[in-house]
C-alpha cells in the first residue's frame, strides 16, 4: 500500500509525536511512580489524585487548560516565548505535551506496580554488600523494573496515537505540523468525498497498532528472559 | 586480616508482645552458632548486627568499631557495616549471572579481594560450572553457595548466616553442609549462624549461644555444651549427644580406623581421611549403654571406662547421665529403671558401651 504525501506526514508526524511524548514523560513518571510506591506521606492522596486527573478528565478540559496556561499571551507561555523562545502553541511540541500528560497515568501505574512487585529483601541484600540508595536503584530497582517500565511506555505509546481532543483543543489541526492521524481521518469526514482517505487512514492506524502489539509482545519477552524469568 | 577480632553485642527489642534481651561476645574466628526455636529472636539479633533493624537500646561493637549504640544515637548504615550476609532465601539478584551475582560485593568492597581470591571462592565452594548462568536456572543448592560466595567476596569482617540450609530438603542440606565445614576449616572469618536445628550446629559450630524466649539460656563451646545436661532439658525431645573433637591416629588392617581424643580411643568404620586430621563425631545418647563391670564379649567395637559426674531425670521415665571420660565428657540416657537397678549415682565407675560412633561425611573429591 502507497502512502500520499500527506498520509505519510500524518503517519510519521504521529509516530514522533507519540514517541516525544514517552521518552520525555518517561523520567518524570519513573519518579512519581517511585514516590508513590511502597511508601506513605501526607500529601499522597492529592498527588495520587493529580497523576491520576488526566485519566477522568475529557481530554478536550486539558487541552483548554493547557492554552489558558501556555497560550502566547498566557502567563506562563508569554514567558517561555519570549526568554526561551519555546512555543508550544500551533506547534507539534505542544501535541506532544498534550499526549505526555494525557498519557502520564498510564506510564506511572505501570512503574509503580512493577516497583511494588520487587523483594524488599533484594534491596537489603544489597545493602549488606554495600550499595547506597543510589547505587541500587539504577542497579537493582531500574533493571528489576524493566518489563512494567516497557510496558508502561507501550500502553501510553499507543494511547498517545490515539489522541485527539487534548491535540484539536491546545494546538489546533495544522496539515504537517499537528495534525497527526486522528486528526487526519477527522479533517478526511470532514471534506465532502473524503471518506474513503478516512477508511485508507484507518487501515494506517490499524496496522500501525498491529505492528506495536507484536513489537511490544517481542520486546517484553526479551526483558523478562534477561531478568529469568 | 587484624590479628583480634570481636564482636560485642548487648540489645533489647520489643515486638508486640514478645521482647529479645540478649548481651554476648565472639572473640574467636570459627563458627558461632545463634541456636533456639523459631521465634526465640535469633533473626532479630542478626538484623541488628547487620544494620537492617534497630534495636530499641543496645550497642553493637564490630571488631572494636562501634556500628550502634543507642546511648549516643549512633547507626552505621549496613552497607558500611562489612558484615557479608548469607539469606535464608538467598536473594541472588535475579537480573545478574552467577558471576555478576558473586562480585557485586566485591565492586563495592572498600578493598576488594585479588581474582586469586576470587578464583579460590569459586573453587572452595564448587562454582566454576555455574558463572554463566542466571539465578533462575539454579537448583536450590546451588543458590545457597551462590549466596554464601557472594558475602565472602565482599570482604566482610563477619559473616552472619541465617538458616541458610532450612529451606533445603536433606538431600540439598547435605550437599552445601561439607562447603560450609570447609569454610569454616580454611578461613578465619568469624562466623554467626542462626539455626533451629540441632544436627547443623553439632557439625558445624564451635561455640553456640541458647536462645529460648528471647532470652540467651545458655552459652559456651559446643564441645562442652553437647554434653551439658542442663542443655539437654532445653531440647525437650530433640535427639540429644556428644560432639568429639578427635584425630586420625591410625588406619588399622581389620578395616577400622583409630580416632584418638582426650578421653581414649574410638574405633570406627574406615573413614578416608588423612592420619593426623581433626575429625568431628557424634555419640547420640541414645546409642551409649552403661555396665558395670567390663563386658567381655559385647559386638560394639568401643568400651570405655567412665565415672558418673552427673545424673539429672528426663521426664517420668529416662535419665540422662554425664560421664567423665578423661577430660571428655559423654551422655547417656537410660531409663529410670535402669539407673535404680544398677544403683547408678555421681562418683560411680562404669564402662560405657558405645553402640554407634557417627563422623560427619565429607566432600568425596577435595
Amino acid at each position: 500500500m502507497l502512502l500520499t504525501p500527506a498520509e505519510s506526514q500524518a503517519l510519521f508526524l504521529s509516530l514522533r509525536v507519540s514517541l516525544v511524548a514517552v521518552g520525555a514523560a518517561l523520567p518524570f513518571a519513573v519518579v512519581t511512580a517511585a514516590l508513590l510506591a511502597n511508601r506513605r506521606f501526607p500529601a499522597k492522596p492529592v498527588v495520587d489524585g493529580l497523576v491520576h486527573l488526566p485519566l477522568v478528565l475529557p481530554p478536550v478540559v486539558i487541552g483548554y487548560l493547557l492554552l489558558l496556561m501556555l497560550g502566547t499571551r498566557a502567563p506562563v507561555g508569554a514567558w517561555l516565548l519570549h526568554t526561551l523562545g519555546i512555543r508550544f502553541v500551533f506547534s507539534w511540541t505542544g501535541a506532544a505535551l498534550a499526549s505526555a500528560i494525557i498519557t502520564f497515568p498510564f506510564q506511572v501505574r505501570a512503574i509503580r506496580l512493577a516497583l511494588e512487585s520487587i523483594d524488599a529483601g533484594l534491596g537489603e541484600a544489597a545493602e549488606t554488600l554495600g550499595a547506597g540508595w543510589f547505587d541500587r536503584f539504577v542497579n537493582l530497582t531500574l533493571p528489576l523494573a524493566l518489563p512494567g517500565i516497557l510496558a508502561g511506555a507501550i500502553t501510553a505509546f499507543a494511547a498517545s496515537l490515539g489522541e485527539f481532543g487534548a491535540i484539536i483543543t491546545f494546538v489546533s489541526n495544522i496539515p504537517g505540523e499537528t495534525r497527526t492521524l486522528p486528526l487526519a481521518i477527522y479533517s478526511a469526514l470532514q471534506a465532502p468525498g473524503g471518506e474513503d482517505e478516512a477508511l485508507r487512514l484507518s487501515l494506517i492506524s490499524i496496522v500501525l497498532a498491529l505492528i506495536g502489539v507484536t513489537l511490544a509482545e517481542i520486546a517484553d519477552r526479551r526483558v523478562r528472559a534477561s531478568l529469568g524469568r | 586480616m587484624t590479628a583480634t577480632m570481636s564482636v560485642d553485642v548487648y540489645l533489647s527489642h520489643d515486638f508486640a508482645g514478645f521482647s529479645v534481651d540478649a548481651a554476648f561476645s565472639i572473640d574467636s574466628p570459627g563458627i558461632t552458632a545463634l541456636f533456639g526455636p523459631s521465634g526465640a529472636g535469633k533473626s532479630t539479633i542478626i538484623n541488628a548486627i547487620a544494620g537492617l533493624l534497630r534495636p530499641r537500646e543496645g550497642r553493637i561493637v564490630i571488631n572494636g568499631r562501634e556500628v550502634f549504640d543507642s546511648a549516643k544515637n549512633l547507626f552505621v548504615s549496613p552497607r558500611a557495616r562489612h558484615a557479608g550476609y548469607v539469606f535464608q532465601d538467598s536473594r541472588l539478584f535475579p537480573h545478574m549471572s552467577v558471576e555478576n551475582n558473586l562480585r557485586f560485593g566485591w565492586r563495592r568492597a572498600e578493598q576488594p579481594a585479588s581474582e586469586t581470591d576470587i578464583a579460590h571462592v569459586v573453587e572452595l565452594l564448587g562454582l566454576a560450572p555455574l558463572l554463566a548462568r542466571l539465578p533462575a536456572r539454579l537448583s536450590g543448592g546451588e543458590r545457597g553457595r551462590v549466596a554464601l560466595g557472594r558475602a565472602l567476596l565482599s570482604s566482610p569482617e563477619l559473616l552472619l548466616l541465617d538458616e541458610p540450609l532450612a529451606a533445603l530438603d536433606a538431600a540439598r542440606k547435605s550437599e552445601i553442609l561439607p562447603y560450609l565445614e570447609r569454610l569454616r576449616d580454611e578461613t578465619r572469618l568469624p562466623m554467626l549462624y542462626v539455626s533451629h536445628s540441632l544436627e547443623e550446629v553439632s557439625r558445624l559450630a564451635d561455640n553456640m549461644i541458647v536462645l529460648q524466649s528471647g532470652r540467651i539460656a545458655a552459652q559456651g563451646s559446643v564441645f562442652e555444651l553437647m554434653s551439658d545436661l542442663k542443655f539437654a532439658l532445653l531440647l525437650g525431645s530433640q535427639p540429644f549427644g556428644s560432639v568429639i573433637d578427635t584425630r586420625v591416629k591410625e588406619h588399622l588392617p581389620n578395616g577400622l580406623t583409630a580416632l584418638e581424643f582426650a578421653g581414649g580411643i574410638f574405633l570406627v568404620v574406615k573413614i578416608a581421611r588423612s592420619a593426623r586430621s581433626r575429625v568431628r563425631v557424634h555419640i547420640r545418647a541414645e546409642d551409649v549403654m552403661l555396665a558395670l563391670e567390663e563386658p567381655k564379649a559385647v559386638s560394639a567395637n568401643n568400651v570405655l571406662p567412665a565415672r558418673i559426674a552427673a545424673v539429672e531425670a528426663q521426664g517420668a521415665a529416662h535419665a540422662n547421665i554425664q560421664l567423665a571420660c578423661g577430660e571428655v565428657r559423654l551422655v547417656a540416657r537410660i531409663t529410670q529403671a535402669s539407673l535404680a537397678r544398677l544403683d547408678l549415682k555421681p562418683g560411680s565407675d562404669v564402662f560405657a558401651i558405645v553402640k554407634s560412633v557417627t563422623v560427619d561425611p565429607q566432600i568425596s573429591a577435595v
